[in-house]
């Protein structure tokens, strides 16, 4: 079905349904137990997971699949933010034309980054693809500031044109009407879920883009740029020109980042040019490996795994600790909190880092790695009772031998 | 020099290289006729396998030009080279190791099905079947059949060599270059993979064979050519090489 295994079309529905319950499975916690803090079903922040994933997707199309290294990813997720935000400002608050727009012109710019930095490979290709990004941030806040509004941040003003919009007309980031900030609430007993409009419109794009990247994955232009990770010269004697698959990887995931970037500013009307900043390139980068570069579940792991710390760990402070550590004597309870304390709160970028460390020196394939080595313990047992017998149908082809 | 032959598919015409002060090469000329299997032999560090980096692109000669079925293949980048119809076994296997053996010989064949570059972004791997079925059976022929789902890493130096060999076979190169095929392979292996380039022979492929086993190469060879120190010094059919005074000496290492 849709050009894919029947493996993998189950494998497609099943990451679908993940996507949809998103905001129940990720809201387990009653509201009034004392882990409701961890719940993460808030629109906010699944908006941003979904958002993140998209980037990631992307941006392992270039780095799982041919192995090259770009650090300069974010400058097409500030493209995207600017091209929607533009789009307010002259059109409407409909969020489609900039989407259109944000795809389309952070493909340019791919392009011309990815001409020039493509001439090089390894080290020098992430060097380029970091000054490319370093340009474009100082860019936004110098020459251009008439079309990033520097500082402060491009927003939409009251004396904008806006020629599509009526009389009536949504004063917020909408689809043909459908007010993106708008949700349902639902109270099942003790819990609370929120189906949020924005949310889903993010999902529905990151599951047809996932679909997009399952497509590449499996296809002879996903298998040669596996063939150039593993080795780029001995496809240019086996009379393939590997620059112009290069070159399409790095423009598929360019375009990819400017999506994301668009519906970062779809979901909050602004842009603002520290999007470009290498430290968000570098986001994308430990999103990637963390889930583990290569598979296709993995970076999206990655990113909500990120996500989830940033907004979650980051909200946990002393008087957190305080409650939960209440109960034991005081003591213990100094000791534990000024244990706990400093990789909480402000301090959950160490926690990360920690965790980062640790993922890649033990899984470098990461969580991905995690999963399938618990997988594979499972699966031990009944492999033994039956004897080995050789495929008759390739596998290799059939399943994904270097990915998932 | 015998340039006279009518049916001469690759020229290398007068090519020398240098690497600083070394000459790896020095005025080498070869012709290479059209269904034949002309030998390389020579001592180590003769130059053989820089000659093959020439003829691939992989090196531009200092001077001198290659010639291949009136294309004339010096300043041609190695994937023009190879869309002319010239692949080549390495003497260190080159090798796709991070993927699968299948997908290590299907690979070859989308370039010389689509060209140089063709984005099949939209199409599924399953869907190639007759890429498949002729990787399947060219790995058949080559003996690696039952090991098509390895990782070719994992591969032994001779069956790399030999997988090898399949990702050339699948393009049906008119000129197939082959730097010490067998090196690395059991006897029994040897002997099948003579076999199978005689089979390629009866076909009318044009191969040049670079080999230090001289059971291969006098299994195999129409003509030899011996290189010692970059250069030519004696040629012709294998039973006058193997008399030749001069071959016997650069073999003894006497040869100044
Ligand atoms: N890229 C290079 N740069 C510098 N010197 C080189 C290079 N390639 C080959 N050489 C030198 O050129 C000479 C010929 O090397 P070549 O590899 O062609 O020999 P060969 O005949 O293939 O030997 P062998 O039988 O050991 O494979 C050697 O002295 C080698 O060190
Ligand atoms: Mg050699």
């Amino acid at each position: 079905m849709l050009g894919l295994s029947a493996k993998d079309t189950g494998f497609l529905l099943f990451v679908t349904f993940l996507t949809l319950a998103t905001p129940i499975l990720l809201q387990p916690f009653p509201e009034t137990s004392s882990l409701a803090q961890f719940n993460a079903g808030y629109p906010d922040l699944m908006q941003r997971f979904a958002i993140y994933g998209i980037f990631a997707i992307g941006f392992n199309i270039l780095f799982g699949l041919t192995g090259y290294l770009s650090f300069g990813h974010a400058a097409f997720l500030g493209v995207g933010s600017y091209s929607v935000v533009w789009m307010y400002k002259l059109l409407s608050f409909n969020v489609l034309p900039g989407l259109i727009l944000a795809i389309v012109l952070s493909g340019v710019f791919a392009l011309l980054i990815g001409y020039v930095s493509l001439r090089r490979s390894g080290i020098y290709f992430s060097i380029l693809t970091l000054a490319f990004a370093q340009m474009s941030y100082n860019l936004a806040y110098s020459v251009f500031t008439p079309l990033t509004n520097g500082e402060t941040g491009l927003q939409v003003y009251t004396s904008d044109p806006q020629i599509l919009m009526g009389e009536g007309s949504t004063q917020v980031p909408n689809l043909f009407g459908l007010v993106m900030q708008d949700s349902i609430k639902l109270p099942v007993g003790d819990w609370l879920f929120t189906f949020n409009v924005g949310y889903y419109f993010t999902a529905v794009i990151a599951i047809f883009v996932f679909y997009i990247s399952l497509r590449i994955f499996r296809s002879p232009f996903g298998l040669i740029l596996r063939a150039i990770k593993t080795n780029r010269t001995r496809l240019s004697y086996a009379g393939i020109n590997t620059r112009p698959y290069m070159l399409a990887a790095f423009v598929i995931s360019g375009m990819y980042a400017g999506l994301a970037g668009g519906l970062l500013a779809a979901m909050d009307p602004l842009a603002g040019a520290e999007r470009m900043q290498w430290t968000a390139s570098g986001e994308v980068v430990l999103m990637t490996i963390l889930g583990g570069a290569g598979t296709l579940m993995g970076p999206v792991l990655g990113a909500g795994f990120i996500k989830y710390f940033e907004n979650i760990f980051s909200k946990i402070n002393e008087s957190v600790l305080h409650d939960w550590f209440g109960a034991l004597p005081e003591p213990v309870r100094d000791f534990l909190i000024a244990i706990v304390s400093p990789f909480v709160g402000d301090g959950w970028q160490l926690t990360l880092g920690l965790l980062f460390v640790l993922v890649v020196v033990f899984l470098p394939g990461g969580i991905m790695e995690g999963a399938r080595r618990i997988g594979s313990i499972f699966r031990r047992k009944p492999a033994a009772a039956e004897p080995a017998k050789l495929p008759e149908t390739p596998p290799a082809v059939a399943g994904d031998p270097a990915g998932e | 020099m015998t340039t006279t032959s009518h049916n001469v598919v690759l020229h290398v015409d007068d090519v020398r290289k240098t690497f600083g002060g070394l000459h790896a090469l020095s005025d080498i000329d070869l012709a290479v006729e059209e269904g034949k299997t002309h030998a390389i032999i020579g001592p180590n560090g003769a130059g053989k396998s820089t000659l093959l980096n020439v003829i691939v692109g992989r090196l531009a000669p200092t001077s001198g030009a290659v010639v291949f079925d009136g294309h004339i293949l010096t300043g041609k980048q190695p994937h023009e080279i190879n869309q002319l119809g010239v692949a080549r076994v390495f003497q260190t296997p080159e090798i796709f190791p991070d993927l699968p053996v299948l997908h290590n010989v299907m690979t070859p064949a989308f370039a010389k099905r689509d060209g140089s570059y063709k984005l099949h972004i939209w199409e599924n791997l399953l869907d190639e079947k007759t890429i498949q079925e002729e990787a399947e059976s060219i790995l058949q022929d080559v003996g690696l059949w039952e090991r098509r789902m390895d990782h070719a890493g994992a591969l032994s130096r001779g069956d790399k060599r030999r997988m090898e060999l399949a990702m050339c076979l699948i393009q049906h190169p008119r000129l197939l270059l082959l730097d010490e095929p067998t090196a690395g392979m059991s006897r029994h292996d040897t002997n099948t993979t003579i076999d199978l380039l005689k089979k390629l022979k009866e076909r009318g492929m044009t191969k040049i064979i670079i080999e230090h086993d001289m059971h291969v190469v006098f299994s195999l060879a129409d003509k030899i050519s011996v290189l010692a120190q970059g250069r030519i010094i004696a040629e012709g059919d294998p039973e006058d090489v193997r008399n030749d005074p001069k071959v016997k000496e650069a073999y003894l290492g006497g040869a100044n």
